[in-house]
């Protein structure tokens, strides 16, 4: 799955417009940008700290070439898919999924930052969901609280989520919302052969459309 | 048969023990009241959420919610799919507009879906439960099978993001769309106004990043409260999940004292509608709306 940084950096050398516009969903959009910046003053995590840089500032920095900074920017994983910024661009730009698409590039390239929890737990959720056709969400949440950003099982950092998470837990189980016999297996689609190999021919064919674009 | 029928995409967290688990139950109750046949689409699957753009990339995406398009198709040929879940409804349609619009997207799309044995030939319309009810029935229809109405009760019309942006309702803007608080007022209950109805609950970041989500949570309720709600009402699962449930803690950091009902539209149409409290669901609450479990119980 995942792609050469070093490789496409040499490819597309001087072009990091170019890269993104080939690799990345939506980055062809990125040109029509006339910085503006009401997508930063839209964005509802734009005013919390910790945000390297706005949609705006991203994008000029890919047509300036800063591959690297643009790359390992935590900038594009605070998105919340609220799409304020998508609807209220004035040149139509769909700035939520171009975010989405340089996040998931730099994530493919593994230049994403590693401890980036958003990127952490859209991993833990694709996974969740794409194991069996249906999101389990017991295991969605034992995979978030009981293993650490990079991944490992983590028991005492878990219990100690838990118990901060207890109430809310215990409210949930009352409510009927919460089924801890998910932890055993959940539910899921019928048809696991055909959703796993659908799945799969489809991430096939994406990777190869986009090598195909880099050759 | 019922006075309209729909391919029913109800989504992952609307299932048996789930977050959303009330949301279904008091949309089939709601349902009943109004005649609206639904019929889930056979072993539809999840839609990727927006939060799967991170591992599943574009062509996964389009194939999971091509094969929801194709098997609604396929085994419910000629119905709208109606979503009930704003993300399940966002992703589908977006995936209905990109596979129309590019060639190369919809054949990719094709040869995966070919793998599970599907084939997507006139892509059916994808809507929000909401957009059904105002559009297809109207406010006029909407108030004819009340009994009980929301007199006096006051009502947050909470409508979020994804129910609103980017696609939303018909005619509604985006900044203050009408049509949730036309809904409240339509059942005989007060809309009250307050300045947080298209906030952001901080989405799946609720998760990841906790404290932005919180912060933006306490936005949300505290002007609620300011606006005088009794209750919050939102069309959305995860809006709704947010803001319910985070109170406490937002409670601990803030030194706030939230306790506010977040309940659905179907939830407090089912009780205007004259169903029971658990007909609504209203036992699927975490804070529980006292005031609708009087009114059900009258």
């Amino acid at each position: 799955m995942s792609v050469n940084n070093t490789e496409m950096a040499v490819r597309y050398k001087n072009n990091f417009l170019k890269e993104l516009e080939d690799q990345a969903e939506m980055g062809d959009w990125i040109k029509m940008c006339m910085q503006c910046g009401v997508c930063a003053g839209s964005c509802p995590t734009n005013f919390h700290s910790g945000w390297d840089h706005p949609p705006q500032e991203i994008f000029m920095m890919v047509r300036a070439g800063r591959r690297e900074e643009v790359l390992t920017s935590n900038s594009m994983w605070m998105c919340t898919s609220c799409y304020n910024c998508y609807v209220r661009c004035p040149r139509k730009l769909p700035i939520t999924h171009i975010m989405h698409g340089i996040a998931n590039y730099a994530h493919r390239l593994g230049v994403a930052p590693k401890l980036q929890p958003t990127r952490n737990f859209g991993k833990i959720f694709w996974n969740n969901a794409a194991k069996t056709g249906r999101v389990n969400e017991v295991m969605l949440t034992v995979d978030l609280y009981f293993r650490n950003a990079e991944g490992k099982f983590d028991l005492i950092g878990g219990i100690k989520k838990a118990l901060e998470m207890q109430s809310v837990a215990i409210g949930l189980v009352k409510a009927g919302r919460l089924n801890p016999l998910e932890l055993f297996g959940g539910h899921k689609c019928k048809d696991q052969k055909g959703l796993q190999s659908m799945l799969k021919k489809a991430r096939e064919l994406e990777e190869t459309r986009k090598a195909l674009k880099a050759a | 048969m019922a006075k309209k029928e729909y391919a029913f995409y109800p989504g992952c967290s609307s299932q048996k023990g789930a977050s959303s688990s009330n949301y279904l139950t008091s949309v089939q109750t709601m349902c009943k009241t109004l005649d609206i046949g639904l019929t889930e689409i056979p072993d539809w699957n999840c839609c990727g959420a927006s939060i799967g753009y991170a591992e599943g990339g574009e062509l996964p995406r389009l194939a999971l919610s091509g094969r929801n398009l194709a098997l609604a198709e396929k085994y419910l040929p000629g119905l709208d799919v109606v979503a009930t879940c704003a993300a399940c409804w966002l992703g589908t349609r977006e995936a209905k507009e990109r596979l129309e619009h590019s060639d190369v997207l919809m054949r990719d799309t094709q040869i995966a879906l070919k793998e599970a044995g599907l084939n997507i030939t006139v892509i059916p319309e994808v809507r929000h439960m909401a957009e059904v009810l105002i559009e297809d029935f109207g406010y006029e229809a909407l108030t004819k099978p009340v009994v009980k109405g929301l007199d006096g009760l006051k009502f947050a019309g909470y409508v979020g993001c994804q129910t609103n942006r980017p696609f939303g309702i018909d005619g509604e803007s985006y900044e203050n769309p009408k049509y949730l608080d036309k809904l409240v007022e339509s059942l005989g209950g007060e809309a009250v106004k307050y300045d947080q109805k298209v906030t952001c609950c901080g989405g799946a970041l609720a998760f990841s990043e906790p404290e932005k989500a919180h912060a933006q949570i306490k936005d949300i309720v505290e002007s609620a409260y300011d606006g005088g709600a009794d209750m919050i009402v939102t069309p959305c699962p995860l809006c709704q999940a947010n803001v319910e449930l985070y109170q406490g803690a937002i409670n601990k950091k803030y030194g706030t004292k939230f306790n506010i009902p977040v309940l659905y539209y179907s939830q407090i149409m089912s009780v205007a509608y004259g169903s029971s409290a658990k007909e609504a669901a209203l036992n699927g609450n975490v804070i529980r709306a006292k005031q609708l479990e009087a009114l059900a119980g009258k």
